[in-house]
């Protein structure tokens, strides 16, 4: 048998239950369009078929499934015929393991998830998404790589936690839009309908209990199904090769490869935390406060949404699945090479401007002279940098008040204004190195190693 | 007169429940005001603030893990011992032979899973404004919370002292390395000396703090076993009292004005 089996019996058991489950999902949700989604008028030359009749084929393909993996007998599982194509590990991988397509296909993902938010949000292309996934998931199990990285103890919360995400998300987009349609028809909201009161005692107090009694069974299950990770023994001298933060702080270890750690693991997370803390003071819209709406407070929900789906969910799962040895990214059907070389030829913007404007070296600090005229010397080497980065922070916010922000300025005031546009001038501040690097492999904007200060 | 309403007529039931059973409505509303666990919540609520959709049940379902975690952290302590010696044994002893030593999985799975309702309950409060006003000063307290949730898992991760832990808190810790001013490897470190030599070295910085040796080693277990199991749940109740005190004050679960 070979090493590094893409399928084995236990995989193929276990993907048996999955399609099992699958089919259960699925047969439910059969009767459930038979009642409720109508008839084709035509389809196939036959008439008044019900669309239920789609999943119905789907369903029984799924029992077809299911009953193919939980019979396997042969001793073989590599015969096993059901597997991921290579075409398809190939284009998956081909768009992931690149950090441009990425983040582009993330933007683009978020993008259509807000101006799609009317067609996602019903019943079934949301079921259709779900099933998608969970197919990715399914199949991708066949691929002896993507289960090494996935099925890591650790990791297996990451996926609960993209599922979970992806759900709550659907839940708010669908109350959003609901109560969107509402104010636009002038009826109340659909939380202000339910004002009645109830006891707390039956009404709140059963849900809790009931909650607490499958969260528990649920804790225990997964203790039982899955242990916790334990590896050799702590050794100072054997360095792990990647190294890796606990898996939510991931987000933050990415940043490292665009930022110096005082940006990356000091100044940036203080700043989001400060950031958040600093919402409530800088949100003057007295709309949407207690119940969900998307037209009402468009920008602060964009604006959030922005930075926990792409800049923080996103970049986890970067630095979970994707990025192995050496901080390299692969592809999720990736064997990690240690020796895969990914060629880093980076410039700081002073070499750029003194090494091919002015076609001269760049000055250096003479280590003999005092310490003001080494200040100096630095400071003229990084004159550009340093104007832009004062630009950035200083011109941009009121330029932007008497543009863009004309209205929050004027009903923000100037406190809360220039709070506002400095923390986004932040949150902007990675996507924007991001596509400096990529564009024009830009490594520091103010690049001061002497004292340990690179932008 | 059946056994149940024996011991619920006894004395000792009565003296424990200040009120007859919650049967009747009035009770239902006494049960609320006079039991410790429950007056936590009001007597009655608007029927859409309890709705799950509405609620997604998060900020409990984080509370219980909260529960869950010290449960079972204070068995695992009466168990584990921070030493060298003995943490990866230890460890390694609740995996294979330990009876109950599935307390560490539920404990580690919890932690994980309380990460992640903490994120969902702040997405859903961010998603339903209920931060703006009167609710601002408990968002901030949230906020607070979600660090010390963070701390709390990064402290134990720690704890099983493996590659995987050793090497985790390295890479993180060595963050502070970097810190501006506080940090030996951070820019303007150089500023706080006296005389020309250097306050901040790499015995003296905010890492050293953190870890308490240059290294991620013993001290660094000691310290961040503390940190874990006493200083930071410590404060998290705390916070968790007032958080839960300002949801009433300010008004109980948002809800359209």
């Amino acid at each position: 048998m070979e090493a590094h089996p893409d399928l084995t019996r236990g995989v193929v058991q276990g993907l048996g239950w999955l399609y099992l489950v699958m089919f259960a999902m699925n047969f439910v949700w059969t009767v459930r369009s038979f009642r409720r989604d109508g008839e084709f008028e035509s389809l196939l030359g036959f008439k008044h078929l019900p669309k239920a009749f789609v999943w119905a084929i789907y369903t029984g393909t799924l029992m077809i499934f299911a009953a193919v993996h939980l019979t396997l007998r042969t001793s073989d599982a590599s015969a096993f015929v059901l597997k991921l194509p290579e075409w398809f590990k190939l284009s998956v991988d081909w768009l992931i393991a690149d950090p441009v397509k990425y983040f582009a296909a993330s933007i683009v993902l978020f993008v259509l998830m807000l101006v799609l938010r009317r067609w996602w949000t019903k019943p079934t292309p949301a079921w259709i998404l779900l099933n998608l996934s969970l197919l990715f998931l399914g199949f991708s199990m066949t691929d002896y790589d993507f289960r090494q990285i996935v099925g890591k103890p650790d990791n297996v919360p990451i996926v609960g936690m993209l599922f979970l995400t992806g759900f709550f998300t659907w839940l708010y987009f669908r109350q959003a839009v609901e109560n969107d349609d509402r104010a636009a028809a002038g009826r109340p909201v659909k939380e202000k309908e339910l004002s009645q009161q109830v006891l707390v005692w039956p009404d709140l107090v059963y849900t809790e209990l009931v909650c607490m009694v499958l969260l528990t069974a649920l804790l225990v299950v997964w203790g039982v199904a899955l242990q916790a990770p334990l590896e050799e023994p702590g050794s100072s001298v054997k360095t792990p090769n990647p190294s890796k933060a606990p898996w939510y702080f991931l987000g933050l270890q990415e940043m490292l490869v665009y930022y110096d750690p005082w940006m990356a693991g000091v100044v940036l997370p203080l700043i989001i935390i400060a950031g958040l803390m600093a919402i409530p003071y800088i949100d003057f819209n007295q709309k949407g406060n207690g119940y969900y709406c998307y037209n009402d407070r468009k920008f602060a929900v964009v604006t959030f949404l922005f930075g926990f789906l792409p800049l923080w969910v996103a970049m986890i799962i970067l630095g979970t699945f994707i990025r192995g040895p050496n901080w390299n990214m692969f592809g999720v059907y990736e064997y990690w090479d240690v020796h895969k070389l990914e060629v880093l030829n980076n410039v700081n913007l002073s070499d750029w401007f003194w090494l091919d404007i002015m076609d001269r070296s760049l000055p250096k600090p003479d280590a003999t002279a005092s310490l003001l005229a080494q200040t100096g010397t630095i400071l003229t080497r990084e004159w550009l940098g340093i104007v832009l980065t004062l630009a950035y922070l200083i011109v941009l916010p009121p330029l932007m008040a008497v543009t863009v922000f004309r209205n929050y300025y004027v009903r923000m005031g100037f406190v809360r204004y220039i709070v506002l546009a400095n923390l986004l001038l932040f949150m902007a501040a990675l996507p924007l190195k991001m596509v400096l690097r990529w564009v024009f492999h830009l490594k520091y904007i103010v690049a001061i190693p002497e004292w340990f200060f690179n932008i | 007169m059946s056994v149940g309403e024996y011991i619920r007529e006894s004395q000792i039931w009565k003296s424990v429940f200040r009120h007859p059973a919650p049967y009747d409505r009035r009770n239902r509303a006494v049960v609320m005001l006079t039991n410790f666990f429950l007056h936590l919540h009001p007597v009655s609520v608007q029927q859409g603030g309890i709705g799950l959709s509405y609620t997604w049940c998060m900020g409990g379902v984080t509370f219980f893990l909260f529960l869950v975690e010290t449960l079972t952290g204070v068995l695992l302590m009466f168990y584990y011992r921070p030493t060298l010696e003995w943490a990866f044994t230890d460890i390694r002893a609740l995996r294979d032979v330990t009876t109950l030593g599935i307390m560490r999985e539920i404990h580690r799975w919890g932690a994980h899973a309380m990460v992640i309702t903490v994120w969902l309950h702040m997405y859903r409060v961010f998603l339903t404004g209920s931060y703006k006003p009167p609710r601002e000063f408990n968002w901030v307290i949230g906020v607070l919370l979600l660090v010390l949730t963070l701390l709390l898992s990064f402290t134990g991760y720690l704890l099983p002292w493996d590659q995987l832990a050793i090497w985790a808190i390295t890479v993180g810790s060595n963050m502070a390395r970097a810190h501006p001013v506080l940090g030996h490897e951070g820019p303007g470190f150089q500023l706080l000396n006296i005389g020309g030599y250097d306050i901040i070295t790499n015995a003296s910085d905010a890492r050293f703090l953190l870890l308490g040796a240059r290294n991620v080693g013993e001290e660094t277990l000691n310290r961040f076993y503390i940190l874990h199991c006493v200083a930071i749940p410590l404060v998290v109740s705390l916070l968790i009292a007032i958080h839960f005190w300002r949801v009433r004050k300010d008004g109980g679960i948002s809800q359209p004005l």
